[in-house]
């Protein structure tokens, strides 16, 4: 008994692993294989063609959806990111204050409170706005978004924060850096990372969110998913087979990139 | 290195009654308390403790990195212990060198210059005189990862001076590199001293490194500094029993003071022999005290002389250079002698041998406590 243990050697290890990925991935292969099926089922092959890429290419309403989710995604990206740099800043570059743990809990809210309960909130919230108001533009879903991706930018930003010495910082001042010049030449390009992490992740967050979106747009305001929801509920054909592929390497191109981004940090 | 008693230098930074205080009410921690020091211009000022000591908080609260709770730093005559560290013209050699890592050497040693919104022009030359200075012209367009510990160690400190700071502020900068790199550090420290002219207060732990490079050391301890002087001054003339034992070996005797004469009293020893020992500035020995005798201003006889403590040989230490006799006195406590080896010297004693030892001439000092 010379080995020392491993995890890989217990009875069961291979079977339960494999089984894991078989459901990962089976499914997400057939939605991929399916959608260069030539006949117009999802379940009965019938040959290899691009015909449901060009259809979906063709399709007005994919397209128009499509970019709805781009417009919303960036913007809410955006915003949150910003957001969630300056959270991050107020909750490492100072010194521990009393409820600072609360706020770390504030910040991440999103992530612990069911979507459905959120959404059903907004809703009835943004109901009343509607009313006060009179306006009923994009901007609820913008709003929406950019609340809930908050937590996702705010933790690879708070993580690059923390794992940068601070003796940096100091240095910058030592060397008559003001507090704003150590923050622009000093902790934003060292930050840059974890920003980009940041803004990706919230990107494929909004881009893909289905509960809230669904609850909050009015007519007309369909997202790409909330849009393939709908299609489902009719008739289903390899086309949304295609979309979703195309969906899935654009959300694989991002976070790849984010993961890369985040090994570059250590 | 002994000239440092030349008091008419100007002052650069002096602390009046510093003091620091982290954390409140019952877990408050005096890191300083009353601390007074007047660190003369140009001089290699060094801050010798151990850990916890408060050197490196004093270092911070001169660099602005903290404020005092009570006191004033002085720099050239002018408070600056409410200013800012981007206020202060005091650079630090950090003790990780917090070098940028998305800036180049040169970048690097020119940030001080450009946050001073000084020309480019001036910036590019001053950058080329300092990486000569300290011979690092080479490695100009390097990233700060790519480079040697030692390297990076000489790129903090031309980035450090280049700015011409009154005072460069040192903390434990050598700590992190080989022996032998220390050693050469160590030298490259004194002649950067002294071609910049700049005040250096260096902070250390390492007794050996402070007594090599200083002009003058304080001793601390607890918040608190017990001893100021040139090395010569703290090795050989220790003034309380903490500075004695943190530097170097010493040998503690018991004794009654039998009279005082200037800066010299007579000391009866416990052990039997009179001796004469130094008075530490300020003291006024009495009744019962303490005498320190390094171990190697004692010598060590096999036939011992009329003056000589008597005692038995226990244990004979051979070191290469020289060996440490440890003798059992006849009166009880334990003394160590260091002698140098000498061809044929010392080889006429053995363990178990009555042997005797005598205290050199102005071997013995006095201590207050």
């Amino acid at each position: 008994m010379a080995s020392t243990f491993s995890v890989k050697r217990q009875t069961g290890f291979g079977t339960i692993a494999l089984l894991c990925f078989v459901l990962l991935y089976v499914p997400i292969a057939t939605l991929v294989v399916y959608s260069f099926n030539a006949g117009p089922s999802i379940a009965i092959w019938e040959g290899f063609s691009w015909r449901w890429y060009i259809a979906a290419w063709n399709n007005q309403q994919i397209v128009e959806t499509s970019i709805r989710s781009f417009v919303i995604a960036s913007i809410a990206a955006v915003v949150a990111t910003t957001a969630a740099t300056m959270a991050a800043l107020a909750t490492t570059r100072t010194r521990p204050y009393r409820g600072l743990n609360f706020i770390y809990g504030f910040i991440n809210q999103p992530l612990m409170v069911p979507e459905i309960v959120t959404g059903i909130a907004l809703l009835i919230f943004f109901a009343l706005v509607k009313i006060w108001t009179g306006y009923t533009g994009l901007g609820y879903l913008i709003v929406a978004h950019t609340a809930f991706c908050i937590p996702f930018a705010y933790l690879p930003i708070r993580a690059r924060l923390e794992n940068m010495d601070l003796t940096l910082e100091r240095a910058a001042a030592d060397l008559y850096a003001t507090p704003w010049m150590t923050f622009r030449k000093v902790t934003l390009p060292l930050l840059w990372p974890g920003i980009i992490a940041g803004l990706m992740l919230a990107f494929v967050v909004s881009l893909d969110d289905v509960v809230i979106t669904e609850l909050v747009k009015s007519g007309g305001q369909d997202t790409l998913p909330t849009y393939m929801l709908g299609q489902l509920r009719r008739v289903v054909t390899p086309e949304i087979n295609a979309i979703s592929s195309v969906f899935l390497l654009i959300s694989i191109v991002i976070v790849t990139l984010f993961f890369f981004l985040n090994r570059k940090q250590t | 290195m002994g000239r440092a008693g030349s008091g008419e230098r100007r002052s650069a930074i002096e602390a009046i009654g510093v003091s620091k205080v982290f954390g409140n009410g019952d877990d408050a921690v005096r890191a300083l308390d009353n601390v007074d020091v007047t660190i003369r211009e140009n001089e290699f000022f060094t801050l010798l403790g151990p850990s916890g000591c408060g050197k490196t908080t004093l270092l911070r609260l001169i660099a602005g990195f903290d404020f005092p709770t009570e006191g004033e730093i002085r720099l050239y005559g002018e408070d600056i212990a409410p200013l800012p560290p981007f206020k202060r013209p005091v650079n630090t050699v950090f003790q990780n060198y917090a070098l940028f890592p998305h800036m180049t050497v040169a970048q690097n040693i020119g940030f001080g210059l450009e946050m001073l919104g000084k020309p480019k022009v001036e910036i590019d030359a001053r950058i080329s005189e300092m990486l000569k200075l300290v011979r690092m012209e080479e490695l100009r367009n390097r990233r700060t990862s790519q480079i040697s510990g030692g390297q990076q160690q000489r790129v903090a400190l031309a980035r450090a001076l280049a700015p011409r700071p009154k005072v460069l502020l040192l903390d434990e900068p050598l700590s992190a590199l080989d022996f032998k790199l220390r050693k050469d550090m160590q030298i490259e420290l004194k002649r950067l001293q002294h071609e910049t002219g700049i005040t250096f207060i260096f902070v250390t732990h390492d007794q050996e490194e402070a007594l090599t490079m200083s002009d003058r050391i304080a001793v601390m301890s607890k918040g608190h500094i017990l001893q100021i002087g040139s090395p010569r001054d703290i090795y050989d003339r220790p003034a309380e029993r903490f500075v004695a034992n943190f530097i170097g070996d010493t040998n503690f005797l018991e004794g009654q003071v039998k009279e005082v004469r200037g800066s010299k009293a007579r000391i009866t020893l416990d052990a039997g022999a009179e001796v004469e020992a130094g008075i530490s500035e300020g003291a006024n020995p009495q009744g019962n005290v303490t005498i320190v005798v390094r171990p190697e201003h004692a010598a060590i006889q096999a036939r011992p002389g009329a003056d000589a403590l008597k005692g038995t040989l226990e244990n004979i230490v051979y070191f290469g250079t020289d060996t440490h006799f440890h003798v059992k006195l006849a009166s009880g406590p334990h003394f160590i002698v260091r002698q140098q080896n000498r061809h044929g010297a010392g080889e006429e004693f053995k363990t178990g041998m009555p042997v005797g030892v005598e205290i050199g001439q102005n071997a013995a000092q006095v201590l207050k406590d």
